[in-house]
C-alpha cells in the first residue's frame, strides 16, 4: 500500500522525466501516450487506494521515506499519508485529472509545442498529488508551490504573446505573497508546537498548547496563502488573468483543482481555526465578500472564459465562507461539486473556443446550439448545477454552505451568499444563452462551428453525469450524508462542531428559498437575452457608470499598477541611484580622496620634500664646485694652504693664550 | 604516519601548475587537458574525503600539523570539519566547471590562465582548512592575486576600475585582520600561553567584552567585504560584470563564501561575547542587505549585474542565519552557501553563455530566446527556480531554515526576509521573461545555436545537485549536523562566561592551564 501511494505521485513525475528528454526530438504528437497513460495508472494505483481507505476510514495509510530537512531538533519527513480527506482531493484531482489530460488530446492536437503541455500537465499532476498527499506543512508547501509553478508555465505556455506571459509572471508573483504568508506560518507552527507534521500540531491543537492568540496569527498567515492560492480578495487578481493559458490548464488548473488547494488546506487545518474565532470571521467575511464581488463583475463580461473565471473565484468564495462558518466539510463538499461542474463549465467553454475558430467574446456568438448539440447539453446541466436548482450537484453543497451560515447567526454573510447565488444564476444562464441560443451573431458563411471529437466529449459527459448525481448520491440528508460521515473520520469525528441534524424547520424553508432564487436568476436571464436582447443594452446606457465599473472590473488592476506596482518601481530606481551615487559614491569618494591627496603629496614630494633633497645636493654640488677651484693637484697649493693653515692655527693659539 | 589525505586535495593544483609552467605554451589543448585532468583528480580526492569524513565527530578530522615557523609558533595546521567539507567539495567541483566554461571563450594566454586557475584553487582549499590563523591569513590573500589578475587580463572594458575597486576593498579589510591576528598572537603570549597563532589556543584565550568587540570588529570589516554584506558591496557588481565567466563563477561560487565561512569559524567562537552583542545590529544588515540587492536586481539593465546583486540579496539571508543564533539558522547558512554557490555559479554560466554567442550581457539585446534554444531555456528555468527558491530544488531548503531560525531570534526580521522571497521571483520571473519569452525582436538573435555537449556537461551536474539537495538533502545536512551544534555550544557556553563574569568569578587559572596543555600538545605533534 505504501508503495501504491508513493506510486500515485510518482508515475506522473516519470512521465514529466521521459517527455522532457524524448518528446521534442522522439516523441512529438505522440506524447500524450506517456503524458496521459502514467496519469491513467496513477488514477488507477489512487482508486485502490481510496478503496481501502473507504474499507478502513478509521486508520489512514501512512507512507514515509525518510528525513526529509532537519536541524536541530527541527525534522520534517518525506512522508505521505492517506486519510479520509485527503481521499476525497485524491479522487477529485485524478479523476478530473485524468479526463483533463483525455480532452487535451484532443484540443491540444497540432499544436507545435505539444509534449512541452504535456510534460507541464504531469508536473502539475505530480505538485498538486504531493501537495493532497503530504503528511505535514513543509511537504504540502512542496505540492503547493510546485502547482504555483507549473501555473506560471502554463498559463504562459503560449510564451509569445506578450499578455501570456505577463499573466503568467503576475500569478506566480501573487501566489508568492500569499506563500509568504505560508512560511511564515509555519515556522510559527513549528517553533510553537516543535513540529510540521499534522499529527503532531493537531495534537498539540486539540490539547490546547497553543493560545488562541498564537492560534490566531498562525491561522492568518495561513489564510493569506489560502487567499494566493484560492483567489481571494485581495490577491485574486491573478486568476482572470489566467485564462491566456490553454482551456484544459483551465479547467484542471484553474477550476477544478489547484486553485481548491487553499480550502483543502484549510479544512486540513480545521484543529487550529477552531482555536482562533478571529481568524474564522475573516475567512467567512472575505469569502462572503469575495463571492459577491467576484458575481458582480461576471455579470457583465464578454468573454466566455472570464466569465467562468470570476465565477470561479466567487465560488470559492463560498467555500471560505463554508469553512468560516466552521462548517469545513461542507465547503469541501463544494470543492468536490465545484470541481465536477466547473471542470464541465471549462471543457465545455474549450469546445466551443475549438468550435468557433478561437473566438472567445461571446456578443460574437449564439445559436450555437444547433451546431454544437453535444457540448451545450452537457453545458446545461452544469449550468444548471452551479445556479444550485435541485437536485443537481451544485444545490446541495451550496446550500449546506448558505444554511450553515444563517444557522450560525452570520445573517450579513448569508445575505451576501444569498445575492452572490442569484448573480450566479443569472451569469451562468446570460452564458448560455448568449452563447447557444438565439440567432447567430457571427458570419455563418465564414464560420463553420463544428462538434468536438469524442476524446473531448467524452470528458464532458462523465463529468456532466457527475454534475447531476454528484451531490445527491452522497449529500443527503444535508451536513449529514454519507460525504460528511466519511470526511468527519480524518477529524476523528470531532472536528467542526456544526449540528449535523437535519431539520424540516429551518432546514426545508431555507431549500426552498436557495431554489427560489435560483430560477429567478434563470428567469432574468431569460427576460434579458431571449425575450429581449436589446434589453440588457438600454440597461447599460441608464446605468452607465455602474456598467462600466463592473465591467472594468472595479478598476482594481488599475489601483494596483498605481499604488503597488509603480510606487515599487519607482523606489527601486531610486535605491539603484543610490547605490551608484551614495553607497559606490562614498566608495569613489574615498578613492577620488586619496587620489587627491596622492597628488598633492606629488606635487610636495617634488617641490618640497623632494625639493630639499634636491636643495642638499644643489648646495653640495655648488659648494663643492667652489671646492675644486682649490683641489688643483699641484703640491705646492697644497704646502701653501698647509703653511697658512698653520699660520692661522698659531696665531689663534698664541692670541688666545 | 597516515596518507595526509587533506593536504594532498590542497597542494594537487598548485603540483599541477608547476607542472603545467613545464608544458609547451603550442600545445593547446595537452595545457587544458591536463589542467582539467589534475581538477577532476582533486575532486575525485575530495570525494574520497567526504566519504572517508564521519559525519557523527564534531571535531576536526584529517588533522595535519607541522613545525613551520618555529619562532613565531606558527605551524602548519590543517583540518577539516563538518562546517568546511561541504564548501570544501564545493569549491573542487567549481573549479572544473569554471575551466571548462573558459576552454573556448579565453582567447589568448590561455597557459597563464589555467596556471592562475590552479593557483587559485590551492589558495581557495587551503583558506577552508587552514586552522592556524597565520597560514589562513596567507591563503586568504593569496586567492586574491589570482582573481585580480584573471580580472584585469580577461575581463571586460572597465575591468581596470573593477580590479582596482576590488583589490582596494579587500586589502582594507584583510590589514585590519592581520592586526587583529597578531593582536591575538600577543594576546596568548599574554596569558602565558606562548607563542601560537593556532586557532585551538586562541579558543582558551580570556577576552573581555571590549577586547573582544574592538577583535571582531577587526575581523568583521574583512569578512563582511568578503560576503558582501550591505553597505560594502559595491566592489561585487562591479567585479562580477567585468570578471569572464569562469572569474565570476568562481568568484560567487566560493570566493564570497568564504566571508561567511569566516564568520563562523573564527568570528563566532573567537568572540562569543562581541558575537552575541553585535548580532541583531548584523542582522539588521543582513535584512537591509537582502530587500536593497532584491530591489536594485531589479532594475540592473545588464544580466550579469543583475545575477550580482541577487548575490547581495541571497547572502544578506545567509548572515542572518548564521546570526540568528540557533542551529537551524547555522545550518540552513551552511547550507545555502553551497546552494548559493551552486545556483549563482550556473547562472554566471548561463549568461557566459549566450554573451559567448552576442557578446552582450544586455537584457533589452535579447527577447524571444527559446524558440532559438529551448535546451538553454530550459537549463535557464531550472536554475532560476532553484534561486528563486522553489521547495524540490536546492534554495528552499537553505532559504527556508533560515527563515525558521530568524523567525526564532526575531519575528521582525523573518518577516522582512521573506519579503525579500517576494522580490526573488519578481526580478528573476521578469529577467526571464525579457530575455526567454516573446518574439525574437533583434535579428542577431535569430538562429542562435543551442548548447554544444560541453555547455550542457557544464551545467548537467550543477542541475543534478540542485535536485539532489532539494529532495534528498540529507548527504549535506548530515556531515554539517554534529559541528554546528559543536558550535553553538561553544559559542553559548563562552558568551555567558565571558561578559561580565570573568572578573567576578575569577575561572582564569583553570581555562590558562587547560590552554596551555593545549597549546603544549599543540607544538609537539
Amino acid at each position: 500500500m505504501k508503495v501504491l501511494v508513493w506510486l500515485i505521485p510518482i508515475l506522473p513525475a516519470v512521465a514529466v522525466l521521459l517527455n522532457g528528454l524524448l518528446g521534442r526530438r522522439i516523441l512529438r504528437d505522440k506524447a500524450h501516450y506517456l503524458g496521459v497513460g502514467s496519469v491513467g495508472l496513477a488514477l488507477l494505483c489512487a482508486l485502490i487506494v481510496i478503496l481501502r481507505v473507504i474499507a478502513d476510514p478509521q486508520h489512514p495509510i501512512e507512507a514515509k521515506l525518510y528525513p526529509w530537512i532537519f536541524a536541530g531538533s527541527f525534522s520534517v519527513d518525506m512522508g505521505l499519508m492517506v486519510d479520509s480527506l485527503s481521499a476525497v482531493m485524491l479522487f477529485v484531482v485524478c479523476g478530473v485529472g485524468f479526463l483533463v489530460h483525455v480532452y487535451s488530446i484532443g484540443y491540444m492536437h497540432g499544436d507545435p509545442s505539444y509534449p512541452r503541455f504535456f510534460t507541464y500537465l504531469n508536473l502539475f499532476m505530480t505538485s498538486m498529488l504531493v501537495l493532497v498527499l503530504a503528511d505535514n506543512y513543509l511537504l504540502m508547501f512542496v505540492g503547493w508551490e510546485g502547482v504555483g509553478l507549473c501555473s506560471y508555465l502554463l498559463i504562459g505556455f503560449w510564451y509569445e504573446r506578450r499578455s501570456a506571459s505577463d499573466a503568467g509572471k503576475k500569478a506566480f508573483i501573487v501566489n508568492r505573497i500569499g506563500d509568504a504568508g505560508f512560511i511564515l506560518a509555519m515556522a510559527l507552527i513549528f517553533w510553537t508546537t516543535g513540529s510540521l507534521a499534522y499529527h503532531d500540531v493537531f495534537a498539540a491543537a486539540a490539547d490546547h498548547q497553543i493560545t488562541t492568540g498564537i492560534a490566531t496569527a498562525i491561522t492568518l498567515l495561513l489564510f493569506i496563502g489560502a487567499m494566493g492560492k484560492s483567489a481571494q480578495i485581495p490577491l485574486y487578481v491573478w486568476l482572470p488573468d489566467a485564462m491566456e493559458g490553454p482551456t484544459p490548464v483551465s479547467a484542471l488548473i484553474h477550476a477544478a483543482t489547484m486553485v481548491t488547494a487553499g480550502v483543502y488546506m484549510v479544512v486540513r487545518s480545521q484543529a487550529l481555526y477552531l482555536l482562533a474565532p478571529i481568524s474564522m470571521d475573516v475567512m467567512a467575511g472575505i469569502g462572503a465578500f469575495t463571492a459577491l464581488f467576484a458575481a458582480s463583475i461576471a455579470l457583465v463580461q464578454n468573454d466566455i472564459k472570464r466569465v467562468l473565471a470570476y465565477s470561479t473565484v466567487s465560488q470559492l468564495g463560498y467555500m471560505f465562507l463554508g469553512c468560516g462558518v466552521g462548517a469545513f466539510t461542507s465547503g469541501l463538499f463544494h470543492v468536490m461539486t465545484h470541481a465536477f461542474f466547473k471542470g464541465l463549465l471549462f471543457l465545455g467553454a474549450g469546445s466551443v473556443i475549438h468550435a468557433m475558430h478561437e473566438e472567445q467574446d461571446m456578443r460574437r456568438m449564439g445559436g450555437l446550439r444547433r451546431h454544437i448539440r453535444g457540448t451545450y447539453d452537457t453545458m446545461l446541466l452544469a449550468t444548471i448545477a452551479i445556479a444550485g436548482i435541485p437536485p443537481f450537484a451544485g444545490f446541495w453543497s451550496k446550500d449546506e454552505i448558505l444554511a450553515s451560515a444563517i444557522k450560525g447567526g452570520h445573517v450579513l454573510w448569508w445575505v451576501l451568499g444569498l445575492c452572490a447565488a442569484f448573480m450566479t444564476s443569472f451569469y451562468m444562464f446570460r452564458l448560455i444563452f448568449m452563447t447557444f441560443r438565439g440567432e447567430e451573431r457571427f458570419d455563418t458563411e465564414q464560420v463553420h462551428p463544428h462538434e468536438s471529437p469524442p476524446s473531448m466529449l467524452q470528458p464532458l459527459r462523465i463529468l456532466a453525469v457527475l454534475s447531476v448525481i454528484g451531490g445527491v448520491i452522497v449529500g443527503i440528508p444535508p451536513e449529514n450524508g454519507l460525504f460528511h460521515k466519511f470526511v468527519a473520520h480524518a477529524f476523528h469525528n470531532q472536528g467542526e462542531h456544526a449540528v449535523h441534524a437535519f431539520h424540516f424547520w429551518p432546514d426545508v424553508p431555507l431549500m426552498l428559498l436557495s431554489t427560489v432564487i435560483a430560477l429567478g436568476g434563470l428567469y432574468l436571464a431569460y427576460l434579458f437575452y431571449i425575450q429581449d436582447p436589446e434589453r440588457p443594452k438600454r440597461l447599460a446606457e441608464k446605468f452607465a457608470f455602474a456598467y462600466e465599473t463592473l465591467l472594468n472590473k472595479y478598476y482594481i488592476d488599475e489601483f494596483y499598477d498605481a499604488y503597488i506596482v509603480r510606487p515599487v518601481k519607482w523606489s527601486t530606481d531610486a535605491l539603484w541611484s543610490v547605490d551608484a551615487r551614495v553607497v559606490d559614491g562614498v566608495v569613489n569618494g574615498f578613492g577620488a580622496f586619496t587620489r587627491l591627496y596622492a597628488n598633492w603629496s606629488g606635487i610636495v614630494d617634488r617641490w618640497v620634500v623632494d625639493g630639499a633633497v634636491n636643495g642638499v645636493g644643489t648646495v653640495i654640488q655648488s659648494g663643492s664646485r667652489a671646492f675644486r677651484l682649490i683641489q688643483t693637484g699641484v703640491v705646492q697649493n697644497y704646502l701653501l694652504v698647509m703653511a697658512l693653515g698653520l699660520f692661522v692655527f698659531a696665531t689663534i693659539y698664541l692670541i688666545a693664550l | 604516519m597516515t596518507w595526509p589525505l587533506l593536504s594532498t586535495v590542497v597542494f594537487l593544483p598548485l603540483l599541477g601548475a608547476i607542472v603545467l609552467l613545464a608544458l609547451p605554451r603550442r600545445r593547446e589543448a595537452l595545457m587544458w587537458g591536463w589542467t582539467l585532468g589534475v581538477m577532476l583528480v582533486t575532486f575525485a580526492v575530495s570525494v574520497v574525503l567526504y566519504a572517508a569524513f564521519d559525519s557523527s565527530l564534531p571535531s576536526m578530522q584529517f588533522s595535519e600539523q607541522a613545525a613551520w615557523i618555529g619562532g613565531l609558533g606558527i605551524t602548519y595546521h590543517v583540518g577539516i570539519d563538518g562546517i568546511s567539507l561541504p564548501l570544501f567539495v564545493l569549491t573542487t567541483l567549481l573549479s572544473p566547471v569554471a575551466l571548462l566554461s573558459a576552454w573556448q571563450s579565453i582567447p589568448t594566454k590561455a597557459k597563464e590562465f589555467a596556471v592562475l586557475m590552479l593557483v587559485l584553487e590551492t589558495s581557495m582549499l587551503g583558506a577552508f582548512v587552514a586552522l592556524d590563523l597565520f597560514l589562513f591569513f596567507i591563503f586568504w590573500e593569496a586567492m586574491l592575486i589570482p582573481m585580480y589578475l584573471m580580472i584585469g587580463m580577461w575581463g571586460g572594458e572597465n575591468r581596470l576600475y573593477a580590479t582596482v575597486k576590488f583589490i582596494l576593498y579587500t586589502m582594507a579589510g584583510s590589514a585590519l585582520m592581520l592586526v587583529a591576528i597578531l593582536a591575538l598572537h600577543i594576546l596568548n603570549l599574554q596569558q602565558g600561553g606562548g607563542r601560537s597563532f593556532d586557532l585551538f589556543d586562541f579558543f582558551a584565550l580570556d577576552l573581555s567584552l571590549q577586547q573582544q568587540k574592538l577583535l571582531f570588529m577587526a575581523f568583521f570589516l574583512s569578512f563582511a567585504i568578503k560576503v558582501p554584506l550591505f553597505p560594502f558591496h559595491t566592489w561585487l557588481p562591479d567585479a562580477h560584470t567585468e570578471a569572464p565567466t569562469a572569474g565570476s563563477v568562481i568568484l560567487a561560487g566560493v570566493l564570497l563564501k568564504m566571508g561567511g565561512y569566516g564568520f563562523i569559524r573564527f568570528c563566532l567562537p573567537l568572540f562569543p561575547a562581541a558575537a552575541t552583542a553585535f548580532a541583531p545590529l548584523i542582522s539588521v544588515l543582513a535584512v537591509i542587505g537582502i530587500l536593497y540587492g532584491a530591489l536594485v536586481a531589479m532594475v540592473q539593465p545588464d544580466i550579469k549585474r543583475l545575477v550580482a546583486y541577487s548575490s547581495v540579496s541571497h547572502l544578506g539571508l545567509v548572515m542572518l542565519g548564521i546570526f540568528a543564533g540557533n542551529l537551524a539558522g547555522l545550518q540552513g547558512g551552511i547550507l545555502q552557501m553551497v546552494n548559493h554557490g551552486l545556483t549563482t555559479g550556473a547562472l554566471f554560466l548561463l549568461v557566459g553563455m549566450i554573451y559567448d554567442r552576442r557578446h552582450t550581457r544586455l537584457i533589452a539585446d535579447y527577447g524571444g530566446l527559446w524558440r532559438q534554444m529551448p535546451i538553454f531555456a530550459v537549463f535557464f528555468l531550472v536554475v532560476m527556480f532553484a534561486s528563486i527558491g522553489l521547495p524540490g530544488l536546492n534554495g528552499f531548503v537553505g532559504e527556508f531554515l533560515i527563515l525558521l531560525g530568524a523567525f526564532e531570534f526575531n519575528r521582525g526580521f523573518a518577516v522582512l526576509a521573506a519579503l525579500g522571497m517576494i522580490l526573488s521571483a519578481v526580478y528573476m520571473l521578469w529577467m526571464y521573461q525579457r530575455v526567454m519569452y516573446g518574439e525574437v525582436t533583434h535579428e542577431a538573435n535569430r538562429g542562435l545555436r543551442d548548447l554544444s555537449a560541453r555547455e550542457i556537461t557544464l551545467l548537467a551536474p550543477l542541475v543534478l545537485l540542485m535536485f539532489w539537495i532539494g529532495i534528498y538533502p540529507s548527504t549535506f545536512l548530515r556531515p554539517t549536523d554534529a559541528a554546528s551544534a559543536h558550535l553553538l555550544e561553544q559559542v553559548r557556553s563562552r558568551a555567558v562566561l565571558a561578559a561580565p563574569v570573568s572578573a567576578a568569578l575569577t575561572p582564569r587559572p583553570f581555562p590558562a592551564g587547560e590552554g596551555a596543555v593545549d597549546h603544549a600538545g599543540g607544538q609537539t605533534p
